[in-house]
């Protein structure tokens, strides 16, 4: 099992540059609900994780995450 | 009685579309997803509420829609076999004529398999959904057309997007894919709202160093216009041995409606059985087949239709430059160019100030823009005379002006 924490922050540092209304983040918080993300920001934003982490998050396993915290979880399996 | 508005339902999700579209009108302004061409006069002209109006917002690209042997060749279809077929093409719904403009693919694209479908949607929503199954890829352009996304939707396979037109992106995300798995990578030859082209080579040289991987490209802004004998971007860029499917519509430069795919696949036919948006539709009425038929097949010569929309695409592209407008290339790649501006606001008032000195032009908004933009579309027609393009840029420079969209 890999680390959660370090995914963690690590996602949070790359919300960042996108969280242009300043919004707090933790694990529950809602990329299209709470940060208002529409489709393209979360294009950017998903291209942004895939590169940091070395992974593919298929669009298919996009629909299922909604938080934070499910992303944290679905990069921590797909680091394996 | 409750108000419509405040009762919840399966419309409600509507609501703020609908609220901001009757801010929008309540300024006083033209609807521009509700015009009527109460007469069409030729390629280039329309007649909009009584006013005679140049149309630069069709994709009308050689202007075949009234080329004499094309709308004969309807007639007599229409005359011999009747006004519809009422039938899937693997039913009842396959005549002679059909037959005939799959025949006329495989001539003007130089490849043993052509199937045809009922519009260029369904060509790419059939392709993608049948040949990307259950544990395979699709691995998308991010401003792919719609018609592939929901090809994606209506499929089994895992989907993976790259950013747009980025041969790197493409490749690491190549890269990161199980090696065994079969993968359908979608390319367009051009972007049909920014109208730019892909690099097609170094992006199939990306492709090509992965396993396993096939290749499909829309051409559908592409045919007729691009390449010595107007294949499209795949043939200019000199690709045609390393792209597996290419997709294309009727609709465009054929001038008509319809899609197709062609390939050299030895296995093509079956898709025919096994093709959900080819088997479960009516087939293209026999009017419409004679017509996409004979318009390919004067497709093939149209060098000299090529050359002009080629010279009013740069003119163009030149004159809105010269004006100050931003442009969605820096340079003409095809004959779409669009004009981007900063907001809903500006881009309604401009369209409308367009339209009301006779011009005609495409609004594109979010989400069918890229990054959010705002856009009039231009697209040329190689029946544009040298005068017309020097009218539309005499309207946009009293457009852009009037509405305050150049200084």
């Amino acid at each position: 099992m890999t680390d959660r924490q370090p995914i963690f922050d690590s996602v949070l540092s790359q919300i960042a540059p996108f969280n242009k209304k300043g919004v707090e983040l933790t694990e529950a918080t809602s990329f299209a609900g709470d940060l208002e993300w529409d489709s393209l920001t979360v294009m950017d934003f998903v291209a942004a994780i895939e590169d940091e982490f070395d992974i593919i998050i298929t669009m298919n396993m996009q629909a299922e995450i909604e938080t934070i915290g499910q992303l944290v979880d679905a990069v921590a399996k797909l680091k394996g | 009685m409750t108000d419509a508005t405040q009762t919840r339902d399966l419309f409600s999700k509507f609501d703020p579309l609908i609220a901001e579209r009757e801010a929008l009108l309540a300024t006083g302004v033209r609807d521009p997803f509700a015009i009527v061409m109460d007469e069409v006069k030729s390629p280039t002209q329309a007649v909009i509420k009584g006013k005679d109006t140049i149309l630069l917002g069709t994709y009308n690209y050689m202007g075949m829609t009234f080329d004499p042997d094309v709308v004969a060749a309807g007639k007599k279809a229409l005359d011999d076999f009747g006004a519809g077929t009422t039938g899937s093409r693997v039913l009842n719904g396959t005549y002679q004529g059909h037959k005939e403009v799959e025949e006329a693919l495989k001539d003007f694209y130089g490849m043993s398999g052509a199937m045809v479908f009922s519009t260029g949607y369904q060509a790419n929503l059939g392709m993608i959904s049948t040949l990307a199954g259950k544990g395979d890829y699709v691995v998308l352009d991010a401003d792919s057309h719609a018609s592939i996304y929901d090809g994606c939707f209506l499929g089994d396979a895992e989907i993976v997007r790259f950013r747009h037109n980025s041969v790197e992106d493409l490749d690491k995300r190549l890269g990161r894919l199980p090696a065994d798995a079969l993968k359908l990578v979608v390319l367009e030859g051009v972007y049909s709202m920014l109208g730019d082209v892909a690099p097609l080579p170094d992006m199939v040289a990306a492709v090509r160093k992965h396993a396993n991987c096939m290749i499909l490209v829309d051409e559908a802004h592409g045919m007729g216009f691009f390449g010595p004998n107007g294949r499209g971007v795949y043939e200019e860029q000199g690709v045609e041995k390393d792209v597996d499917f290419v997709v294309g519509t009727f609709s465009k430069s054929v001038g008509t409606v319809g899609g197709f795919c062609v390939s050299n696949h030895p296995k093509f036919e079956v898709l025919r059985l096994v093709c959900r948006p080819y088997v479960f539709t009516a087939s293209l009425p026999p009017s419409v087949v004679a017509t996409a038929a004979t318009s390919i097949r004067k497709l093939m010569h149209a060098g000299e239709k090529r050359a002009h929309l080629w010279k009013n695409s740069q003119r163009l592209h030149k004159g809105l430059t010269d004006l100050g407008f931003k442009l969605g290339t820096e340079t003409p790649q095809s004959a779409i160019i669009a004009v981007i501006l900063t907001d809903q606001a500006q881009a309604v008032a401009m369209w409308q100030a367009l339209l009301e000195l006779g011009l005609y032009v495409n609004m594109a908004r979010p989400p069918a823009t890229p990054a959010g933009t705002f856009l009039l579309r231009c697209s040329l027609c190689a029946e544009h005379s040298d005068e017309q393009v020097e009218q539309i840029i005499a309207m946009f420079e009293a457009a852009g002006k009037a509405t305050g969209a150049i200084g």
